[in-house]
């Protein structure tokens, strides 16, 4: 479907635009053509395709275990149940070994985001070309089908977290607590403007990195998948060899896509686990 | 990298989920998985409990056998004692009517041998006077040797 494109590097272009919807220079609300309309739009402009697709997941996601949670019985548990118990006993397994304190916040927290960034991840198993098509054919002008490679999608859900580490840090530890703990160490009192400072970029680093790290890696592997998606646009002999190495590559993504998640879901729970721990 | 309002929206809709999970989804879960690891423990403890009853009462079983049988055979020993007392006891009533018997035949005897011999004695003292008084007829008056023939009777 490349060859439906000027170059490859518009084909590109257009696959790493998302659908966003706002107002126009001129007045008029719509969505963007092209990533230079969606930038004009600033920042009251939502990205449809990212929105939709992340809530779409959310609720397949809560479906699945509302209904696992409706029927779950203590007798032998049938299939659904038993996945879904599978799930739940690794993130309470996950929650336990890393976080020490009482919260019943947490584990559920942790659950929410290790299965909703699967999900999210695991869109990126679709062939690049196949959603965005059904969505043109439909006269969408983009559509970007994994909302993981949206660093809107990622900071939304880091920024929440951090923000739930900065109420846990104060209530845990009171303002003073929290401040002394930025301000105090890791060097003597008198030197707390660079304690503050180190301390400071340490927790502005948390929701960054966490943010950007699962961007990052499923910005990559979908830009490979586009990559690879170009090839089609060749020779048969080009198309077969990308065809072999598309496979190979998303039975790769398949461990980076698990892997992903359960990072984001471990590093929310220490970073809420640091949140509750009193320094000393 | 183009942020706009999008990072708001996912942040609402995150903590929707959160919210959603943690009230609808993670404590049903839980608490069934809770129920059932207790269920199976009570299981078990109940199946230990089970086992070790079942040992002691394969124990107690092979108690009262033992006293049974111990029983069965001193039953069996006292029987066998008595029946041995029994016979001696016979025997013994047995012996004493014997010879009870024995001892009123012999006495009957006897006394038939004395009532004959009383009966043979008064005979012959009869044949004797008959016999002398018939030597006697001749020459002697009974009436005048009759003191003597009395004599004579008494002797006899």
């Amino acid at each position: 479907m490349a060859t439906e494109y000027a170059s490859s590097g518009e084909y590109i272009k257009h696959h790493l635009q998302n659908l966003t919807y706002g107002q126009h220079v001129d007045g008029t609300w719509g969505f963007a053509h092209g990533a230079a309309e969606a930038k004009a739009m600033g920042f009251w402009a939502i990205n449809v395709d990212s929105m939709a697709f992340a809530i779409g997941l959310g609720f397949l996601f809560l479906f699945l275990f509302r209904m696992a949670a409706k029927k779950a019985t203590t007798g032998v548990p049938s299939g659904l149940q038993n996945f879904v118990e599978w799930i739940i006993e690794f993130v309470d397994s996950s929650v336990r070994g890393s976080f020490s304190h009482q919260n019943p916040l947490v584990a559920p927290l942790a659950l929410t985001v290790f299965m909703w960034v699967f999900l999210m991840n695991l869109m990126d198993l679709f062939p690049v070309d196949w959603l965005p098509f059904v969505a043109s054919m439909s006269g969408l002008p983009h559509l970007k089908v994994v909302p993981s490679t949206d660093p809107n999608v990622t900071f939304g859900m880091s920024l929440s977290i951090f923000v739930l580490v900065l109420f846990y840090s104060v209530k845990m530890k009171g303002a003073g607590g929290f401040f002394s703990e930025l301000a105090f160490q890791p060097f003597p009192k008198f030197l707390f403007p660079v304690n503050l400072l180190l301390e400071g970029v340490g927790l502005i680093a948390k929701p960054i990195s966490l943010a950007l790290r699962l961007f990052g890696n499923m910005y990559a592997g979908e830009m490979i998948f586009i990559l690879i998606a170009l090839m089609f646009g060749g020779n048969w002999v080009l198309a077969v060899f990308g065809g072999t190495l598309q496979w190979a590559w998303a039975v790769f993504h398949i461990l980076i896509i698990t892997l992903q998640a359960f990072i984001f879901m471990t590093l929310t729970i220490v970073y809420l686990d640091m949140a509750h721990a009193e320094h000393h | 990298m183009n942020f706009n309002a999008t990072l708001i929206g996912q942040s609402i809709t995150f903590i929707f989920f959160v919210w959603f999970c943690m009230k609808f989804v993670w404590p049903p879960i839980m608490s069934a998985l809770e129920t059932r690891k207790k269920q199976i423990a009570d299981g078990l403890t109940a199946a230990d409990r089970g086992k070790h009853e079942l040992e002691l009462a394969a124990k107690k079983a092979g108690d009262n056998m033992r006293d049974a049988k111990a029983q069965a055979a001193e039953v069996i020993a006292q029987a066998e004692k008595r029946a041995a007392q029994i016979i001696e006891e016979a025997k013994t009533a047995a012996k004493e009517e014997g010879d009870r018997q024995l001892a009123a035949a012999q006495a009957n005897i006897a006394q038939e041998t004395n009532r004959a011999r009383e009966s043979l004695r008064e005979q012959v003292a009869g044949l004797a006077v008959a016999g002398a008084e018939k030597i006697l007829r001749r020459e002697v008056n009974a009436q005048t040797h009759a003191d003597l023939l009395g004599q004579l009777k008494a002797e006899l």
